[in-house]
């Protein structure tokens, strides 16, 4: 077990995982890469988001074994098959309990959770908000692709009020989530968005998710041509991104577009926040991006800039925060109960749990 | 004047309003009981409701115990005693109180709008209704405010509270009982209340000085110790059993114990002990709900740990669906079940056993599962060490059937010594057991022990035998996804044939002439009952074997051979029939059910009646009655 943690120190979420032996030479995408012939249609977005996935963990310098996945169902749910490290595809929804168990017993493992828009958001949404409040140290991929895939193109709790399809031919009805809203609203302490057509972006985030001690949601869009094709192309198609896309960088001001059409955030007398033409800006409070603040309010409000017609979409991390990570408390606990007892719990302590306070002699 | 009697066991029932501290009145006598070196038996009831209307019917909370100088089987059927804190007390358990019993009554609380609150029209300590029985008043809740006079510190509400006390010290004074246990259990409890501390030790000793001053109470008596086989005894409860038994075989297997539960009656006490005994290693995750908390549990084996999860039979349904996983997934996993009243909510604090083919069936796809149920509070222990025994041996998760009779009741258990336990061997995969297609070494999941069918254990961390396992059916041997459609066949029966070839120990019968006329087969906490039916109907001259099953999934391999060497048999249960439908589909033998769901324990008298009957139909009719009725 583990040695009592000093948590006034952020510490790196990989801190505990074995590293390769020194000397020994880089791991390679290809080990990265399992035996599994890779079975989403053709241009899924989650091709992208594999590939770079197994592109960059061998960055991470850890050892392959000390890396598992788990899922739970849905196409991108299948992710685990195609990596060659430990994983495990559980069942629709469940995989941050699972993998919640298994990084609390194993603070030895980099713990990943593979999970989609229905996955993480309908059937498992209890799951996914307690694992964020109680800040397990695990990493969450959530594929939003605003649709179910794996059932064949139904609605999703993501999908915009009005989607038509094969359960709602007079288009859906429900409020969608704002997966980053959500979480940020769940005491997440690390929240980014990225895309999966941007390998560098998502790389990127991906790292600092991986650093991040405690529970990390990174929200992948993710296209599937299937069922919903260009559902993020507004933001994808070069000609309409650069006005739309808001990539947050820490200690920058919050801006959107290109010179000379850019546009500064700025906080207006009650509060909100709103986008001028950056001329306009001068004597204004412009809202400079803070990841590490701890009152998630500005970054709650980053969150709510897109109201779904994607005009201002942020990109990259919205709160990064320290926060005592759940498996480091419970591990914690149970070090400092095996300490003040004075000794490990041998035959004899356990003989006297047995006994108790009140015994009595038969002969 | 005082005199003694000699008695060789008593029931002694307590009951107030749930507020009125029953629960822990019942718990001290038992203790104290206990010391003296009598066997016992408990039986706690309690409403669901934490605190129902005070002074109603819905509102009684009781305590059963049954002590005596012979070894103790069930918590007795009828109380000897009645302590009646209140008139709602009286109203619910006096049809349990055969006539002639004592009953002692808190006159303070027969006023008339308590009288009222139960639909008494008159007082019945007044009107005569209880002519039969030995009422024995005594203003519990007036003498014991008197007798805390000098505390000016306490409010009347506060000296109220030490009623229970009071009635404590009366019944060990009746019974003998010495106090020690008691007095240091509050100086514990009250550690950092010295005024509340001093109220109740003041009170319980007014309670016995009141036995032995007040004629009322002439005659006190005395148990003698029951014999029991020698060793150091304590007494537990089943729910407090399960947890040492996991934490044992934690310690014995050297596999770290992690719990993920989610709090539900009467299953809770578990989560709260092992909650307590992290100084053993023992890791508890409160789960947001019951499928986290077995989820939980399932991850943390998947990392090589003993993942346990506890639960009722409404958390047995939310666990389905992972339970299902951990078959696919072959990983050793231990669920327990607490059965109560069902359907649905049901009755969460009375007992029932109708969780049995829930737990055989209640999956989708073939799902098999090894199911086990402990006999008695104390067998709850070594049921525990089995079920790990069981789960790591094969892989498997495993079922353990208790119920709130075993989890709340109680019994001397004889302690045993930790070195002689059974050791639970687990050898984690560390090597390549196979090749891949180009011959190099490959970590096949699947490739299953020739003996066991286990497949092998292979815990994240190990280098080279990375790998992926998941729900989707796998190819036999190397675990890859597979929809061929022999194979699922190959693996539904692999599962199957692993379950029902796990070993378990043959069904031991107590016949004790060799020729009984009935076999009496039970399951789970029906033993005690069984136990002592079994042991009247022998007094009265039938011939009755017994059998008790704790291995319900596989059964024990000679139970067919069993079942068939007897001309009837009886297989009482608390559903409608559960086991004697898997008896009747497994071995075509004609079992005859006894069933009853009333929430309670069965009494020894239903059991003695329905062996009664078995044993007259069997015995060939007297030829004057046969030629009668032609
Ligand atoms: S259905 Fe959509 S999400 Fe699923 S694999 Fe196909 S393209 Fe990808």
């Amino acid at each position: 077990m583990s040695t009592p943690i000093d948590l006034g120190m952020p510490r790196s979420g990989l801190a505990d995982i074995p590293t390769l032996a020194e000397g020994r030479a880089p791991q390679t995408k290809k080990e990265f890469t399992s035996d599994q012939e890779v079975r989403w249609c053709p241009g899924c977005g989650d091709y992208a988001v594999l590939a770079a996935v197994q592109g960059f963990l061998p960055d991470l310098g850890l050892r392959r074994e000390n890396i598992v996945f788990v899922s739970g169902i849905g196409c991108s749910s299948r992710f685990p098959y195609y990596l060659d490290t430990y994983g495990m595809h559980s069942i629709h929804g469940r995989a941050p309990s699972i993998a919640t168990g298994l990084a609390t017993s194993r603070p030895d493992l980099s713990v990943w959770v593979v999970t989609g828009d229905g996955d993480a958001l309908s059937i498992g949404g209890n799951h996914l908000i307690h694992a964020l409040r109680r800040n397990v140290n695990i990493t969450i991929l959530l594929f939003n692709n605003k649709i179910y895939g794996l059932t064949k193109g139904q609605y999703s709790p993501t999908s915009e009020p009005g989607t038509v399809t094969k359960s709602t031919p007079m288009g859906s009805l429900d409020t969608p989530f704002n997966p980053v809203s959500l979480a940020l609203g769940a005491e997440a302490t690390f929240v980014a968005r990225t895309m999966d057509s941007d390998r560098a972006h998502l790389t990127g985030v991906l790292r600092q998710a991986a650093e991040h001690r405690g529970a990390a949601l990174v929200e992948i869009y993710q296209n599937c041509p299937i069922f919903n094709d260009g559902a993020f192309q507004l933001i994808k198609d070069r000609d309409s991104q650069a006005a739309r896309l808001v990539k947050l960088v820490d200690g920058e001001p919050v801006s959107a577009g290109t010179d000379p059409d850019r546009r500064v955030l700025v906080r207006e007398p009650n509060g909100s926040v709103t986008f001028v033409p950056e001329a306009e800006a001068a004597g204004r409070p412009v809202v400079v991006h803070h990841a590490g603040d701890p009152d998630p309010t500005a970054a709650f409000a980053l969150s709510r800039l897109d109201d779904g017609t994607m005009a201002h979409v942020p990109m990259g991390v919205f709160r990064n925060v320290t926060r005592p990570t759940y498996d480091d408390l419970v591990r914690e606990q149970v070090a400092t109960a095996v300490q003040g007892a004075g000794r490990p719990a041998d035959d004899a302590a356990l003989d006297s749990l047995l006994r108790g306070q009140d015994t009595w002699t038969v002969s | 004047m005082t005199t003694s009697a000699r008695l060789d066991k008593v029931v002694i029932r307590f009951a107030g309003d749930s507020g009125d501290g029953m629960q822990l009145t019942g718990d001290r006598f038992t203790s104290d009981t206990a010391a003296l070196g009598n066997d016992l038996s408990t039986l706690p009831n309690f409403p669901a409701e934490i605190r129902a209307p005070q002074g109603t019917l819905p509102g009684v909370s009781s305590f059963q115990l049954h002590f005596a100088d012979h070894d103790v089987l069930t918590p007795g059927d009828a109380p000897d005693v009645l302590v009646a804190m209140n008139p709602a007390a009286l109203r619910a358990n006096l049809a349990d109180v055969p006539r002639g019993a004592t009953i002692i009554v808190n006159t303070d609380e027969f006023n008339r709008r308590n009288l009222a609150k139960v639909g008494y029209a008159t007082n019945p300590l007044e009107d005569g209704s209880l002519q039969s029985w030995q009422v024995r008043p005594v203003a519990l809740t007036s003498i014991t405010v008197e007798a805390l006079a000098e505390f000016d510190g306490l409010t009347r509400k506060e000296k109220e509270r030490a009623k229970n006390m009071f009635a404590l010290g009366l019944l060990s004074w009746m019974f003998s009982r010495p106090t020690a246990g008691t007095e240091a259990f509050l100086k514990t409890k009250f550690a950092d209340k010295p005024e509340i501390l001093a109220a109740n030790l003041a009170a319980l000793y007014a309670g016995l000085h009141y036995g032995e001053t007040t004629e009322d109470f002439a005659v006190r008596y005395e148990i003698a110790p029951a014999a029991m086989p020698p060793g150091t005894y304590r007494n537990i409860t089943g729910n407090t059993a399960l947890a040492y038994g996991f934490v044992a075989a934690s310690h014995r297997s050297g596999l770290p114990l992690v719990l993920g539960s989610y709090p539900i009656t009467p299953a809770s006490d578990i989560l709260h002990v092992l909650s307590g005994l992290k100084r053993h290693g023992v890791t508890t995750l409160q789960a947001e709900d019951e499928i986290a908390g077995i989820g939980m549990a399932l991850g943390a084996a998947f990392g090589g740990a003993l993942g346990l999860t506890t639960t009722s039979g409404p958390g047995v349904a939310l666990k389905s669906e992972t339970i299902g996983l951990a078959v696919s997934l072959e990983l050793p996993l231990v669920i327990v079940d607490v059965q109560r009243g069902g359907p649905s909510t049901g009755l969460p604090t009375k007992t029932e056993q109708s969780d049995l083919l829930q737990a055989m069936f209640g999956r989708n796809g073939e799902s098999p599962v090894p199911i086990l149920a402990p006999q008695s509070p104390a067998d709850c222990f070594d049921i525990a060490l089995e079920a790990v025994r069981i789960a790591t041996a094969y892989r498997t998760p495993v079922l353990v059937l208790s119920d709130g009779y075993l989890a709340n009741g109680s019994e001397p258990w004889r302690v045993p010594s930790v070195a002689e336990l059974p050791t639970v061997k687990v050898e984690f995969a560390t090597q390549p057991n196979g090749e891949s297609d180009d011959g190099t070494p490959a970590f096949h999941p699947y490739l299953r022990d020739g003996e066991t069918l286990a497949r092998p254990w292979a815990v994240p961390g190990t280098p080279g035998l990375e790998h992926r396992i998941g729900g989707i059916e796998k190819a036999n041997i190397t675990g890859n996804i597979s929809y061929d459609p022999d194979n699922h066949d190959l693996m539904v029966r692999l599962r199957a044939e692993k379950i029902a070839g796990a070993v378990v120990p043959d069904l031991e019968v107590d016949d004790p002439t060799g020729d009984a006329e009935v076999l009496v087969l039970g399951w789970g906490s029906t033993y005690g009952p069984i136990a002592a039916a079994a042991r009247e109907a022998r007094s009265l001259g039938m011939r009755v074997a017994r059998g008790h099953l704790r291995h319900l999934n596989p059964f024990p391999g000679n139970l067919g051979e069993v079942l068939r060497a007897y001309p009837k048999v009886l297989v009482p249960e608390m559903n409608t029939g559960q086991l004697a439908l898997l008896l009747r589909a497994a071995y075509l033998v004609d079992v005859q059910s006894v069933s009853q769901v009333r929430g309670m324990p069965f009494t020894t008298g239903e059991l003695v009646a329905a062996i009664t009957a078995a044993v007259d139909a069997g015995r060939p009719v007297a030829p004057a009655t046969a030629g009668g009725r032609r």
